[in-house]
């Protein structure tokens, strides 16, 4: 099954899914993008040339682990790992940027934009542009610079500058508003870095042949370690990138069920939470560029989205698994914040593994159900982003009181020097 | 019911440069839009848009971003914003167009947006994030309706695209007159005209241009070159500053 091949159908949609929905201004921005897409997807030397520079860049190919303890604790499958956490940036984000870096300069641009959620992409991308030499700016809600410092440091000290976007709920979609009237104003000479596989076409398309590349190592790795092909394939799900980059080395399997996690926040019924597919309480839309669905109310204004994990506290979800979705393809789960603080809990102890808060969400529903599954079942989990550069976050969500007064003593030291 | 395009060669006989002007409904609230409202009939303008707000205005500037959510905020609905528009087509000379984006129409249906919209007095819609290839369904049912949708035509379009663009426009064009969001100084000079220009040989109904129009140089500049001149964010600046006092000099000047 090849969900890009748009010849039976309309270019850029996956059943009623995707499509482009922007401003006029943009039409040849964007067709200049899918043109240049398409010449590099075809060309082999391209994505040759990708692959060597996330080997000699980030790492690649990140391994493959089994979680020997957890699996004999829990008593059910053999689980395994995909460590994308060991990226350089710390997640699967820097495949899709590095991919779009090698687009930016094929495209002749000097400067890139992008949007962040949990500050993981924007991070990815002021690397990106340091290393490649762009003007980088970097759009972020003004909740989510306040609640992940860090990541702001370290992309002020690689040389981007990070805009605090005021508008609205002020989280990820505001700064994907924000970067579209950047975009609108200086396609010129930008390109926007898109962090996900959401948004107008060929972002999804595009986005999702980057991130191709955990799949691909995932299936040769996990035949070689573990002798077959995986039962089931778990990864979390906020825009999707990094459960389309693993899903994509098993879609054509009939037999392994694919399980998208999303952001279960709060629980059913809270309407605070970030399932678009899990839940019931989302609907099909248009919105920032792309048809999909949106947690919206009737009247097609988003409402209010929450997860402890930044990176998937965002409205929509790509079209892709819309469709999938639609289709079956894929299965959607939830988890939600109070089960995944649990699970973090049980992956360092057990495992000395940090997954991020959003990569947390797919070990959730992989270990719920690797716990009912036989011995000789094998369940593969995305490892997509590493917990321990979040220790603000993760130390707030497991309210660590040593953590706590350490921070105000260092605030008293820090407002005694002021003085 | 006079459509759009014959109502602007209607009102071209007296006037060299029509005037469209701009709320975004419920902002500052709706006693605030009739009160705008009137003293936009009152100076003459033509034509209305009435922005119907949306949580994610991504083709907005600052000021409408803010009217936008400020508005939702306050409580304003889909119900409210059709209300406002079928007592201001009664009221008003003026003809009045729906102007937001996309999903407002698309949540509840094209078919019902079309029939509301008719309902309600109103005679085109301007859809900034709705792009022809994906607006067929709509366009033909307005078509049915007598509703005209106002199509963009920007300074990077190329002559293709607005040859495209061209075959699509009923009633008006909206001429974009540079790059960015809505509130921006433009900078009126040789490119506007040669847009206009360019506009016109693709199309052979009304052009109206917008994007920055905020003073009365700029008011005189497109005399003569466009149809009319849309008047957005710079009267919203003025009500928000100086009040009704300040609108009624404000279009006063403009239309002078």
């Amino acid at each position: 099954m090849d969900i890009f091949d748009f010849s039976d159908g309309r270019e850029g949609y996956y059943g009623e899914y995707g499509g482009v929905f922007l401003p006029e201004i943009l039409h040849a921005t964007i067709e200049e993008l899918l043109e240049c897409f398409r010449e590099c997807k075809a060309d082999p030397k391209f994505w040759q040339e990708y692959v060597t520079l996330l080997q000699n860049y980030s790492g690649r190919p990140t391994p493959l682990t089994h979680l020997e303890n957890l699996s004999r604790e829990l008593g059910g499958a053999q689980i395994y790992a995909k460590r994308d956490d060991l990226n350089h940036t710390g997640s699967h984000k820097v495949n899709n940027v590095m991919g779009q870096g090698l687009i930016t300069q094929r495209l002749g641009k000097k400067r890139v934009i992008a949007e962040t959620g949990a500050g993981q992409h924007g991070f990815a991308t002021a690397t990106m542009a340091a290393k490649f030499g762009f003007d980088c700016k970097i759009y972020m809600g003004a909740v989510d610079v306040a609640r992940q410092r860090p990541n702001v440091f370290w992309m002020e000290n690689l040389g981007a500058e990070v805009i605090a976007v005021e508008d609205g709920q002020k989280t990820l979609k505001d700064a994907v508003n924000e970067c579209m009237r950047d975009w609108v104003t200086n396609m010129a000479d930008t390109h926007y870095i898109l962090g996900t596989a959401c948004g107008p076409h060929p972002f999804p398309e595009m986005v999702s042949w980057f991130q191709s590349i955990i799949g691909l190592e995932a299936r040769e790795q996990i035949i070689k370690q573990a002798g077959r092909l995986p039962d089931r394939v778990f990864a979390c799900v906020g825009g999707g990138s990094n459960a389309m980059g693993l899903f994509q080395g098993f879609i054509d399997e009939p037999n392994i069920e694919l399980v998208g996690c999303e952001a279960g926040g709060e629980g059913v019924g809270s309407y605070m939470h970030s399932a678009r597919l899990a839940y019931d309480d989302a609907s099909v839309g248009v919105a920032q560029g792309y048809k999909t669905y949106f947690l919206q109310n009737d009247e097609g204004n988003m409402n209010e989205t929450h997860s402890v994990a930044a990176g998937l506290d965002y409205i929509g979800v790509n079209p892709i698994f819309s469709h999938l979705h639609d289709t079956g393809r894929v299965r959607f789960e939830a988890a939600t914040d109070a089960e995944v603080k649990e699970t973090l809990k049980l992956t360092m102890r057990t495992e000395g593994l940090i997954p991020a808060l959003e990569s947390t969400h797919g070990f959730v529903v992989a270990l719920k159900e690797a716990a009912k599954m036989r011995k000789d079942e094998i369940v593969l989990v995305n490892m997509s982003g590493r917990g321990d550069k979040d220790i603000f976050t993760i130390a707030d969500a497991l309210d660590d009181a040593k953590w706590k007064s350490f921070i105000s003593g260092k605030a008293d030291q820090y407002r005694a020097e002021k003085k | 019911m006079m459509g759009l395009q014959s109502f602007i060669a209607e009102r071209k006989k007296d006037k060299d440069l029509l005037v469209m002007a701009h709320v975004v409904c419920g902002y500052p609230s709706f006693e605030d839009n009739l009160k705008e409202l009137e003293i936009m009939a009152e100076a003459g303008v033509d034509i209305v848009e009435l922005q119907f707000p949306f949580s994610e205005p991504s083709a907005d500037g600052p000021l409408f971003v803010r009217a936008n959510e400020q508005s939702l905020k306050s409580g304003t609905t889909v119900d409210q914003c059709f209300e406002l528009m079928a007592e201001v087509s009664e009221r008003f000379s003026f003809k009045v167009l729906m102007m937001g984006y996309y999903n407002t129409a698309f949540k509840m249906g094209e078919d019902v947006f079309v029939q509301r919209l008719k309902a309600a007095g109103g005679v085109g819609f301007i859809l900034p994030d709705l792009p022809i290839e994906e607006a067929g369904d709509l366009h033909k049912l307005a078509a049915d309706a007598g509703i005209e949708p106002v199509i963009l035509m920007t300074p990077t379009s190329s002559d293709k695209r607005l040859a495209q663009l061209g075959a699509a426009s009923r009633g008006m064009v909206y001429a974009v007159a540079r790059k960015g969001v809505t509130g921006s100084k433009t900078n009126m000079g040789d490119d506007v005209i040669a847009l206009i220009e360019r506009c016109r040989e693709h199309t052979d109904v009304p052009i109206g241009v917008g994007f920055g129009v905020s003073s009365k140089q700029d008011m005189d500049f497109l005399r003569g070159h466009a149809d009319m001149a849309i008047i957005g964010t710079a009267a919203l600046k003025i009500w928000e500053q100086s009040g009704a006092e300040g609108l009624r000099a404000f279009f006063k000047e403009m239309m002078a």
